[in-house]
């Protein structure tokens, strides 16, 4: 039927856009490689600049790619999860708690990877800190589970305001950036990478019953949806995906809200909140933006590189404001 | 517990009675024994008895907050009792599992608003679930059955509709769809003719009575109205609020002095041009 065939049109372009967009970052930068030289270094070859192909674009392309398919994956759960379509991945503290971790790491001064430890055991914290007081007793509702995160990234908040606060000078600027969002600091995505694979894969099976938990927890378990544990599945992976993408370029804003909502739009209301398809094609349109994101981060102004948060949160915010004042009519 | 609590309750279950339905004999679709349900603090029943066979239509009264909801999502399996059994045929909701209880059960709760963009057919569709494996997509058989569902509900026509632009009454009955579509044996509704004029609450309670009479269907549903219980319900049970209950044949149950007492206003019974209840 017509509506299936478009979101599977949907999910071909996305994948080749997805290709598109790892070799646009592949080849632009301070340093232009041509097209030809960047293929022949992926396949082994001798190319001139092979060197900055291989090891400073490809892992932080890649990096980039799998930070923006966890955000997009993660603010996809979320907002089925808390059945509301403004939720997005850092809403229940998951980035504050990473944002706290890392900037205590830094107010230490450690570096490199002790900060994403850090960020690590905080996202972890806030995540068990939010689903034990929201779960704790009696019943899981959506605005419970959405009050105790609210709450508990209002305290990280005030946490990092605090450190931000006390910090030497010197140490404020590599703060800032990693609140802001930052790919430049990445040389190892295998475990993002990795993560968003499982993340997915265990997902997707699910995916038809998700579509049913957006219409109500009762709906869902009547039609025979075991309710509780697929939200305890839902929260653990959409955190754990959350936590991924923060430690490994901190807190950036806007995809997990934003790529939903366009991959809704691509879709059509037909199809658009069918999560078989929502899920990998946001995955795979989350991916794309963050790397051409990035990739203008680090030409526009070349050789300054920009946050690529800030870029994501320029592009995302007048998109945004667009799609809330369309679903108000 | 009060001491009439246990007098007052249940009056035997009409199980001998003939039913309209002349499909075999077989044990009851719902059986609950001895159940005992409480929200809160709040005693819905104490000790309730009741046995709903095929083609059996129960009807569900009682004041706002007597916990009719409440029940009604017990008999479905959704929420545990404090005490008793419940039996889906013959055996318990533990004992199907989720996804078997729902190849059975239907439930159609009060309208929680649905927070995503669908279209008709999309959410109608949703009602297919129970019966498609993991992997599957809807077949066309799927489709069928949900268009079929729509034009039982007289909405054929609307399936490319987006649900936010429909009206209340519309919606509702594109949930009424839903629950079609599931293809249930019993169907437990709380409150289905919310938002409905009145021309589709008649022609949803006849749709119903339909499903009872000609597929041997069982149906639950909690009215506000108790002329409509007693034309289209043959079994009727009242929840008074403080743990009482009484249950059995509509002609039993339902009686001036009876609903009087249940909802605590007079209310009379007028034969002519037609016998219904009139509140004074």
């Amino acid at each position: 039927m017509p509506a299936r065939r478009r979101a599977l049109w949907v999910l071909v372009l996305l994948a080749v856009l997805s290709v598109g967009s790892l070799v646009i970052a592949l080849a632009a930068g301070s340093v232009a490689v041509p097209l030809t030289d960047v293929f022949a270094a992926l396949s082994g070859g001798d190319a001139p600049q092979a060197a900055i192909v291989l090891d400073l674009r490809l892992p932080r392309a890649l990096a980039g790619f799998a930070v923006g398919g966890l955000l997009a994956l993660a603010g996809a759960l979320m907002q089925v999860l808390l059945r509301n379509p403004l939720a997005d991945p850092y809403v229940l503290g998951i980035s504050g708690g990473a944002g706290v971790g890392a900037l205590s790491a830094m107010l230490l001064g450690l570096a490199g990877l002790s900060v994403a430890g850090f960020s690590f055991a905080g996202a972890l914290a806030a995540m068990l800190l939010v689903f034990g007081l929201a779960h704790g007793v009696g019943g899981w509702t959506q605005t419970r589970l959405l009050l105790t995160g609210v709450v508990v990234a209002a305290g990280c908040g005030a946490v990092v305001a605090l450190i931000l606060t006390l910090a030497p000078e010197q140490k404020i600027h590599g703060m800032l950036f990693w609140l802001m969002g930052d790919l430049s600091q990445t040389s190892t995505p295998g475990l993002a990478l990795a993560l968003l694979a499982a993340a997915f894969l265990i997902a997707l099976p699910f995916a038809r019953e998700l579509n049913l938990l957006a219409r109500g927890a009762e709906t869902a378990a009547a039609l025979g949806v075991a309710v509780s544990r697929l939200r305890r599945l839902v929260y653990f992976v959409a955190s754990l995906a959350t936590a991924g993408a923060v430690t490994t370029a901190g807190s950036i804003g806007f995809v997990g809200l934003i790529v939903p909502h366009l991959v809704r739009l691509a879709i059509g209301p037909r199809m658009g909140n069918d999560q078989r398809l929502l899920l990998p094609a946001a995955m795979l349109a989350g991916g794309s933006l963050l790397v051409l994101a990035d990739t203008a981060a680090r030409t526009v102004v070349a050789p300054i590189q920009l946050p690529v948060g800030v870029l994501t949160a320029l592009i995302g915010v007048p998109v945004f404001l667009y799609l809330l004042s369309r679903g108000q009519k | 517990m009060p001491p009439h609590a246990r007098k007052s309750g249940s009056l035997p279950p009409t199980g001998g009675r003939a039913l309209p339905w002349d499909g075999p004999a077989e044990a009851p679709i719902l059986r609950a024994e001895s159940l005992a349900v409480s929200v809160g603090l709040h005693k819905v029943c104490l000790s309730l008895d009741l046995a709903l066979p095929a083609g059996g239509r129960l009807a569900i009264l009682g004041r706002n907050g007597a916990g009719k909801s409440t029940l009604l999502s017990t008999l479905a399996g959704l929420r545990a009792q404090d005490a008793g059994t419940l039996h889906l045929d013959g055996r318990t909701y533990a004992e199907h599992g989720p996804r078997e209880a729902a190849q059975r059960r239907g439930w159609l709760g009060q309208d929680g608003g649905d927070p995503f963009a669908s279209t008709v057919l999309e959410t109608v569709l949703i009602g297919r679930h129970p019966h498609l494996p993991r992997w599957a997509w809807e077949a066309d058989e799927d489709i069928g059955i949900a268009r079929a569902a729509l034009a039982d509900v007289g909405l054929a026509g609307f399936e490319e509709r987006e649900i936010h632009t429909l009206s209340g009454g519309e919606y509702q009955r594109v949930r009424i769809a839903m629950l079609l579509a599931q293809r249930p044996r019993l169907y437990l509704l709380d409150e289905p003719l919310a938002h409905l004029d009145l021309n589709h609450q008649l022609a949803v309670l006849a749709l119903f009575s339909r499903l009872a009479r000609e597929e041997g269907a069982a149906v639950v549903m909690v009215l506000h109205d108790p002329n409509l219980a007693l034309r289209f319900c043959d079994q009727a049970l009242l929840l008074y609020g403080d743990s009482r209950h009484r249950i059995g044949s509509s002609e039993e149950v339902l009686r001036e002095d009876v609903l009087s007492e249940l909802y605590g206003c007079r209310l009379r019974w007028v034969e002519r041009p037609h016998p219904h209840f009139v509140p004074e």
